[in-house]
């Protein structure tokens, strides 16, 4: 019996102590989020911006971060981000978020940047599980650099290994063949872009 | 259909949660030296990681994101999985005491596995809806009890095997976890 | 006497049961962040954060807290800690916030904070909290800084991402990828066992 009163008496102390803990930590939290909310916009802000930058350039007098869309590629489902620089309310470059999950360490993504005619610009990787060393050469500038001025989705458009232009990482195949299908991803959502096709 | 076989196929093999992720390594380390305690303890998690995900990701997308409490994710996922845990562990003591008796002190531990959170908040992370994220979740938990499994297994041998004396212990399991994560990167690059 | 204990609390972290490489506690954060020096110091300080502040709050409350909840209790604390230095961190280190990703909101499931509030917070005074939970962020996050910097200086030729080697380093690449975190933690607790003379 007595055993039983103890033990609703700290039914109710728990039940209080647990409400109270939770309480303070749900106010407290609160408030920091209220403080740090700006600022975590703005951290945010800046480190897209500078991923923008890197693959169009600065010759924007907009902030592409906030001039943003998400546009689909073909399939419907699948939706990218979509960034505009503009100076003087004119297009200058599109940079698009994308991915392929077809590299070897499972997904890829990279942001690449186009001008208004459609050829890339250069790109940025921005998350990948590439081995070190090898795959994850598809960053270095030597690699990159082949693929400005292209236009992708042409035949020319693939690894010289697929009768294309483009000469793949050596011993990275996979890796660099991932990097043009994100490529050729993005272009999808640039043309429907550009064609003024339907976008949220 | 394929889309699910390659969520398995990459949460075993290619992204195996413990050994190339480091999630679970403390369960990993700590209930791998004997087969069948290593391969309860795989069941109960994936048990658990499955159940919490199903629970997590209808809490966060009919309650979190709705009321734009982000901020409380980790504090609320955390609390889901802690009860969830302590109900396995009553239905388990109730229904299984034998098991139960051979876990011992390490089903409260579950909780702290950050395996169990850590997918939870990879699932969301990754905006999988409901099936993708329950497929993700048991997968991740069948490469954990794969790999704890495999790992008690060398242990086993290795218990009955003259290891040098400066190896002994924590260093040669710990060597012998990289030597299967090392095999595990075999897998890399399987799915295409 | 007291300053001995005070100081007692304070280095036993650091040598005699560093949580790391002794107690073998927060084994995934130690893993999985230790890619590089700098970002094992971070985890380190991030965790170094959450301990003090749990361990100096629970201390508090311990005679308020029901005995038969305290874990629950214990973990919405550390939770509440987590989630202020993650908000903390997104705002004013967005670069270190996101290298460690997933493995900040997993600080709350790190052994190392629950551990230290069950085995010392719950027993001790607020102060002799605040310098045990010192002594063990001082020892995780030395653990942590020099098992990044071994893997990175194996591994990538630099440390604290200053090239060691010239522009073209050639380097044990197995140290950065996950078998060789396993690897390096071995031969690190082996140094260690022989540093503090045990066999």
């Amino acid at each position: 019996m007595v055993k039983q009163k103890t033990r609703q008496d700290s039914l109710i102390r728990m039940v209080i102590a647990l409400t109270l803990i939770t309480s303070i930590s749900a106010l407290i939290l609160s408030w920091v989020h209220e403080q740090t909310k700006v600022p975590i916009e703005q951290a945010q802000n800046n480190e897209e911006l500078k991923a923008i930058e890197a693959v169009i350039g600065n010759d924007f007098d907009n902030n592409p971060y906030q001039d943003r869309m998400k546009i689909s590629t073909s399939h419907g489902k699948d939706k990218l981000d979509l960034y505009i620089g503009r100076k003087d309310n004119k297009i200058k470059a599109i940079a698009i978020k994308t991915y392929s999950n077809q590299a070897f360490g499972g997904r890829l993504e990279l942001i690449v940047g186009f001008n208004i005619l459609g050829q890339i610009k250069t790109y940025k990787i921005l998350k990948s599980n590439e081995t070190p060393g090898l795959g994850s050469k598809v960053s270095e500038e030597k690699f990159k650099s082949q693929f400005s001025g292209l236009r992708p989705r042409t035949s020319s458009f693939r690894l010289t290994k697929d009768g294309g232009d483009i000469d793949g990482v050596t011993a990275a195949t996979i890796s660099s063949r991932a990097v043009i299908d994100a490529i050729n991803r993005a272009y999808k959502a640039y043309q429907r872009f550009r064609s003024g096709g339907k976008y949220e | 259909m394929t889309g699910y076989l390659s969520i398995f196929i990459a949460a075993i093999f290619v992204n195996n949660i413990v050994l190339s992720q480091f999630l679970g390594i403390c369960p990993f380390l700590g209930v791998s030296k004997k087969i069948s305690t290593s391969a309860g303890m795989g069941v109960a998690v994936m048990f658990v990681i499955t159940l919490s995900s199903i629970v997590t990701h209808l809490i966060y997308h009919n309650f979190i994101a709705k009321y734009n409490l982000e901020f409380m994710t980790t504090i609320i996922f955390i609390l889901v999985i802690a009860t969830l845990v302590q109900m396995v562990e009553i239905i388990l003591k109730k229904t299984a005491p034998t098991i139960y008796r051979s876990l011992g002190i390490f089903l409260p531990l579950i909780t702290t596995n950050c395996a169990v959170l850590g997918i939870a908040v990879l699932a969301i992370q990754k905006q999988m809806d409901l099936m993708h994220s329950v497929a993700y979740s048991l997968a991740s938990a069948m490469g954990f009890t794969l790999a704890i499994i495999l790992f008690a297994g060398i242990r086993e041998r290795l218990a009955k095997t003259a290891v040098p004396q400066a190896l002994q212990g924590t260093p040669i399991a710990l060597i012998t976890a990289g030597l299967l994560s090392m095999a595990f990167m075999g897998f890399s690059g399987i799915i295409h | 006497m007291n300053k001995k204990v005070s100081l007692d609390n304070l280095t036993r972290g650091i040598f005699r049961e560093n949580p790391t490489l002794v107690m073998l506690l927060g084994m995934c954060p130690t893993l999985g962040v230790s890619t590089s020096a700098e970002n094992g110091f971070g985890m380190g300080m991030a965790t170094m954060f959450v301990l003090i502040l749990s361990n100096a709050m629970i201390s508090m409350f311990k005679n308020f807290i029901p005995d038969r909840v305290r874990i629950p209790c214990y973990i919405v604390i550390i939770a509440s800690f987590v989630t202020v230095i993650e908000m903390l961190m997104a705002a004013w280190l967005p670069t270190l916030y996101t290298a460690l990703g997933i493995y900040i909101p997993l600080i709350v499931v790190n052994c190392i904070i629950l551990g230290r509030a069950e085995a010392f917070a719950s027993k001790n005074n607020v102060w002799q909290s605040v310098l045990d939970g010192i002594g063990m962020g001082i020892g995780f996050t030395m653990s942590l800084t020099v098992l990044g910097a071994i893997r990175e200086i194996l591994g990538a030729g630099s440390i604290f991402g200053y090239p060691l080697f010239g522009t073209a380093p050639k380097s044990l690449l197995l140290f950065i990828m996950p078998p060789g975190a396993f690897i390096a933690l071995a031969f690190m607790i082996i140094g260690f066992n022989k540093l503090r003379g045990v066999k």
